[in-house]
């Protein structure tokens, strides 16, 4: 028996995911706004970095959907209870490997703890030994020699599993792509693994290959051993960063979500109506502006922080009340950043408002809110589009910083900016712990790195300034 | 040009107090002062007369906005907004909720805060001029494709990364310096060292990618053509013409922060101890003394509100084209 969970961030993902989806449908029925895309999906670069989004986002959402589990039943207890923890559909992929929790630090791939312990063995005499893991390299009886083995075979397998699926995924590929070319299959999947396409289908299916095998590795491998080893507490490392993608990912898109409503009305009424309301609009945005960013809001987390720990009654479980620290992070994040966007859009406006087309409409007599929505706001979409896809690696890379500061996400959330705030030590120590870190670094910078190249193809293929 | 300058004062003014209304709102009214007391007391078995006392003893225990209790104009000074907020304006930050004087401690911190954001400004501004003129130079050549990939690489690593691999490799592995700390006088360049290579080095990525930008635009310009034309060597038009140029939006850029270089780093501070303004603030949000937090922030803006008329009146130094209005 399980008990679906919506979160507050839960219910504005899928919000978010079902305007993109809306948008697309709408993208696609219009010329203008087809051309810009199709040339994003002809680089190379653009197509692989969406791939590896699309991989993050697909890992986001599957840790979207919540549920809580049903306490086993007591007797003469008629209703069901609900345990306190909230899992997700990406817990239940990826097994039992969040709850495996060993003593305390272990190395990726290891079968003994990272520290030596004192134990007493049956005649009494006392070792010093580095005891067995209670999960990790478990299912072996004699690890030291049959670890390299059990690895291996784990790996062909997901290598198989990716290859199969890999397989299957360029033959139907190859079978839509016959359709729309009017070739043979056959002769299109000639086609498509010599690279002859406008869309680099070839580089797409390698990517997805990599990340097909990642996956493909994550979930054999896991089960059996600590792939990136485990922490301080003994939690496992990779299931900690891969829980930390969806943290990221709320955190990029869902502040940009919150702030795009403020920043694309004040700024467009700011550009056409001029005059007073100008002044205020400008007035409100310097005033925020003026205060430095991250102090801003450290002094609202803190407060909101005080309001939390002062009405506790609010919250239903642990993992409500961090997500709603989440979202208020995103709404203080999005506070303090609509204010560059919409200064862009106000000096826009402006710019736009004496055009001969807008002059042609006032002079119809159309009305004033009719020419903001219908024929200023399209004309600026390019740069909030522009706006949201540069913001978004900046957003993940800060949520690092403020978790750093103890002003971020909820100690019990997991994040990358909380992997690192708890490892940062960690290279300190004799011997050094080094996987937590490599871990959420590497992870972060996979999805800023194709965020920033995916940025630059939408900005170039966007930004009418650039276009030749 | 006075009447410039103090036109653009007055601007600042309603700005400020906007600022002021918003540090008071968000640190007196979100939370009354009787929950920050319960907090500071931990959250169990507080009773009234220990919030009374707490609040007693660090000044909270007025009104928020107006004071029935007292005469005149005392009505409207005995309330924390004025004794908390509008004392602000005077610079008087009154005593952190530790009970030592934020001001004091202030201006014996700005000194350690300054000694790493100037050469790091300084330095920055070299390494990353000259990193960006070399691709500007081997434009649209494989050294130059190169660059810019190395550039967004170098952005996309998180800012941590930098400062923790930093630590590692010349402190822990190299011995080359110490970890951390912080001395008063020359002795400070041991510990200065570090932070400021890595400040300067996390900043090459962006800084360098856009300086890159800039330098191109230049480069396309007529009076650069013209000068080519006129049989002007690469390099010299390179140093003389489009360095010149390009160096007004860079410079304004600069003055921006200027002000903002009291505050320090928060990251950079707090990862190697030095007993700055950064680090100052970071220990206040870790101890929750909004106080200090409260001072910190109205000072921050102050100090950009200065850069801020700094740029525009640098922009009129710089370029003869743009006018006062």
């Amino acid at each position: 028996m399980i008990k679906p969970v919506i979160l507050w961030t839960d219910a504005l993902v899928f919000l978010l995911v079902g305007i993109v989806v809306v948008f697309a449908f709408y993208a696609r029925r219009h010329e203008h706004l087809r051309a810009p895309w199709r040339e994003v999906v002809r680089g190379r670069i653009a197509v692989a970095s969406l791939v590896v989004l699309a991989f993050y986002t697909l890992t986001g959402l599957l840790d979207s959907v919540h549920y809580r589990k049903a306490l086993p039943m007591q007797d003469g207890q008629v209703e069901v209870q609900y345990g306190g923890e909230v899992f997700s559909l990406l817990d239940a992929l990826l097994g039992d490997v969040g709850s495996q929790v060993e003593k305390t630090y272990s190395a990726p791939f290891a079968y003994t703890l990272y520290t030596r312990e004192t134990v007493v063995d049956e005649n009494g005499v006392q070792k010093r030994i580095f005891p067995r893991l209670k999960y990790g390299g478990a299912h072996l009886d004699d690890p030291a020699t049959q670890r390299g083995a059990d690895i291996a075979a784990r790996s062909l397998a997901a290598l198989w599993q990716a290859l199969a699926f890999m397989l299957v995924l360029t033959l139907l590929l190859s079978l839509w792509l016959a359709g729309r070319w009017r070739l043979s299959p056959a002769r299109a999947l000639r086609r498509l693994l010599r690279g002859d396409s406008d869309v680099p289908w070839r580089t797409a299916l390698f990517t997805i290959f990599l990340f097909a095998l990642l996956a493909a590795l994550i979930v054999n491998l896991a089960s059996a051993w600590h792939v990136l080893g485990t922490d301080k507490v003994g939690k496992d490392v990779l299931y900690q960063t891969l829980k930390s993608v969806r943290t990221g990912l709320v955190i990029g898109t869902l502040t940009t979500l919150i702030m795009l409503p403020f920043a694309v009305t004040l700024g467009m009424m700011a550009g056409y109506f001029r005059g007073w309301v100008d002044d205020v609009i400008q007035y409100l945005y310097t005033t925020l502006n003026s205060i430095p960013g991250v102090l801003l809001i450290a002094a609202s987390v803190l407060m909101m922080q005080v309001y939390m720990d002062t009405h506790p009654e609010l919250f239903e479980t642990m993992a409500e009340r961090a997500d709603l620290r989440l979202l208020f992070l995103c709404l203080i994040l999005g506070i303090t950043s609509w204010t560059g966007l919409c200064r862009l859009l106000r000096g826009e406006t402006l710019k736009l408002r004496e055009l001969d087309y807008v002059q042609a409409a006032n002079a119809f007599g159309v009305a004033r809110r009719v020419i903001l929505v219908r024929h200023l706001l399209p004309n600026l979409m390019h740069l909030v589009l522009i706006a949201v896809v540069i913001d978004f690696s900046g957003l993940v890379l800060a949520e690092a910083v403020l978790s750093y500061v103890g002003v971020g996400v909820d100690p019990t959330t997991m994040s990358w900016g909380n992997m690192i705030n708890r490892a940062r030590l960690e290279m300190a120590r004799e011997p050094m712990v080094w996987w937590s870190l490599l871990a959420a670094f590497s992870f972060m910078f996979t999805l800023v790195l194709a965020a920033n190249l995916f940025s630059d193809a939408v900005r170039d293929a966007f930004d009418p300034r650039l276009r030749r | 040009m006075l009447a410039y300058i103090a036109r653009r004062l007055l601007y600042a003014v309603p700005i400020l107090i906007g600022v002021n209304l918003i540090t008071f709102v968000l640190f007196f009214v979100v939370n009354s002062p009787d929950d920050v007391a319960r907090m500071h007391l931990g959250m169990k078995h507080v009773t009234p007369e220990a919030i009374e006392k707490w609040k007693e003893e660090h000044g909270y225990d007025q009104p928020l906005l107006y004071n029935a209790d007292e005469q005149g104009v005392a009505k409207l000074t005995d309330t924390i907004f004025f004794e908390k907020s509008v004392k602000l304006f005077a610079f008087d930050f009154g005593s952190s909720d530790a009970g030592r004087d934020i001001g004091d401690d202030i201006s014996q911190r700005m000194w350690p805060s300054l000694a790493i954001a100037v050469p790091t400004l300084l330095l920055g501004l070299l390494v990353h001029i000259s990193f960006a003129m070399l691709l500007a130079f081997f434009r649209g050549t494989y050294l130059d494709l190169s660059g810019v990939v190395l550039t967004v690489i170098l952005m996309s690593i998180s800012g941590l990364f930098y400062i923790i691999g930093g630590q590692y490799l010349f402190s822990k592995v190299l011995h080359l310096v110490p970890i951390s700390g912080y001395e008063p006088g020359w002795q400070a360049w041991r510990f200065v060292l570090l932070p400021v290579l890595i400040g300067v080095f996390s900043g090459l990525g962006s800084s360098g990618r856009w300086y890159r930008t800039i330098f191109l635009e230049e480069i396309g310009r007529d009076y650069v053509r013209t000068a080519r034309a006129k049989g002007v060597p690469e390099l010299k038009l390179l140093f003389t013409h489009v360095l010149q140029n390009a160096m007004v939006p860079i410079l304004t850029g600069v003055v921006a922060v200027l002000p903002l270089l009291f505050m320090g780093s928060l990251i950079m501070e707090s990862f190697f101890g030095i007993p700055g303004l950064g680090s100052y603030t970071i220990e206040a949000i870790q101890t929750q003394d909004f106080a200090i937090v409260r001072a910190m922030v109205f000072l921050g803006s102050v100090l950009y509100i200065i850069g801020l008329l700094l740029t525009d009146l640098s922009y009129t130094l710089v370029d003869p084209r743009i006018r006062l209005s």
